[in-house]
């Protein structure tokens, strides 16, 4: 049998996924990155991003908010503030925070203390549908 | 003895005053559950990123962020953190004291010793007595993540202003239901804890730069400490509270049984009486 990688994915409130994956795919913060068993021992920091992993042949997506990527002895850690599962992701929510954020990013500038906080929901947003739309694609 | 009328009501009045507790009671114990419940789910997160910290400081120069140095002590800060409310035992009153002896004992030390309070007791309790920097009401009563790391912050940024050189964090560790660990902890400059063990170290690859990853996840760190710590004060709050509410309704049931005793008494007493009066007055017209 094949090597599997060990996951653990958790944030401040829970221990989000705890499997054993065959790969993963993270956006890290120099670009998107693939991992799979028998990596070498590697620290990144992720962006608000996509996380996919490959489990008996079927693909799961989560939606990541900020945090970091260590692999060690196939052993996965990663640490992220909020991560959701692309079948928990409130489409109409994200919608909705997407245009808030763009509403709001039309009447600052780019000087704005507030200007980096609306763009990192603008982020977010897409991130949420487009795992979400993965998701729904299946 | 207390007429009929007076000891009735008091029995009434305990009556109502033990409802009221055991209804905090009640309270109490369920928000307590849920606290133990968001202690136990935050511990692997801090857990984890303490050991991340840990393997990349080890190697790192003590200098490489303004986080990790040391600087002369002058000014400390303390931050203090208590509960919103009251009734809930000594738990307020014992971590204030602590406080208080913490000032006293270093004041040596340091120029300056201010403080701050997270939680209304706390600073109603100090603001008479010490410097206080600053309060911060309302964190408690809704507690996410977001709101403590706000807080972090704005530590962290005194601190890089050197406001402060020293900062540390005083609150009740949650141990169980009955007690709590009145606890010290240095949150800056941060101290790695390096295992004694030089064991082997697989040489990582790191994106970005290692530096980079440090200054992003030392404020990381500090933030979660003080999540962490403010979880572990609400469940300590609402277990301390469960324990004094759980006494005061068995003692309310005591004064209750007390009470109704006298009560009891005092009936048969004036019952009594007005027999010996009947029977008197019977006499005296046979007589």
């Amino acid at each position: 049998m094949a090597e599997k990688l060990k996951v653990d994915l958790v944030t401040p409130y829970k221990k989000i996924l705890s499997e054993e994956v065959d790969e993963l795919t993270a956006t890290g913060a120099l670009g998107e990155f693939c991992v799979l068993p028998g990596h070498a021992p590697f620290l990144s920091s992720l962006k608000i991003g996509e996380l996919a992993y490959k489990k008996g042949g079927q693909i799961f997506h989560l939606a990541l908010n900020w945090g970091y990527f260590e692999i060690e002895d196939d052993k996965v850690t990663v640490l992220v503030e909020t991560a959701e599962r692309a079948d928990e992701i409130d489409l109409e929510r994200a919608k909705a925070a997407l245009g808030r954020a763009e509403e709001a990013l039309k009447r600052l500038s780019a000087e704005d203390k507030e200007y980096r906080i609306q763009e990192a929901a603008l982020e977010r947003a897409l991130i949420r549908m487009q795992v979400a739309g993965k998701a729904a694609r299946k | 003895m207390a007429s009929l009328k007076s000891i009735k009501k008091r029995i009434v009045s305990v009556k109502n005053t033990r409802q009221i507790t055991k209804a905090m009671k009640m309270v109490s114990a369920a928000k307590l559950r849920r606290a133990q419940e968001n202690v136990v789910a935050a511990r692997p997160y801090a857990k984890k990123l303490g050991e991340v910290l840990e393997r990349l400081a080890r190697s790192q120069d003590e200098n490489a962020n303004p986080l990790l140095q040391k600087r002369v002590s002058q000014k400390a800060l303390l931050i203090l953190v208590t509960s919103d409310r009251g009734l809930c035992g000594g738990f307020n009153a014992n971590i204030c004291k602590a406080a208080e002896r913490f000032v006293k004992e270093k004041k040596g030390d340091y120029a300056e010793i201010s403080l701050m309070t997270i939680g209304r007791k706390g600073f109603e309790f100090l603001k008479n007595r010490q410097k206080i920097r600053k309060n911060y009401g309302n964190v408690l009563s809704n507690l996410n993540y977001p709101a403590a790391a706000l807080l972090a912050q704005e530590v962290i940024e005194g601190y890089l202003a050197e406001e402060y050189d020293e900062v540390f964090l005083l609150f009740n560790a949650f141990r169980s239901v009955m007690s709590q660990d009145i606890t010290l902890q240095q949150l800056l400059p941060i101290v790695p804890e390096v295992t004694a063990e030089e064991e082997y170290a697989p040489e990582y690859i790191y994106e970005p730069s290692k530096g980079e990853l440090l200054a992003e996840l030392l404020p990381k760190h500090i933030e979660v400490q003080m999540f962490k710590a403010l979880l572990e004060s609400v469940a300590s709050e609402h277990g301390a509270r469960m324990t004094a509410m759980d006494s005061a309704s068995k003692n309310a049931t005591e004064m209750i049984g007390k009470l109704t005793l006298q009560y009891n008494r005092a009936r048969q007493a004036a019952i009594t009486t007005e027999l010996m009066e009947i029977i008197s007055g019977a006499e005296s017209i046979k007589g």
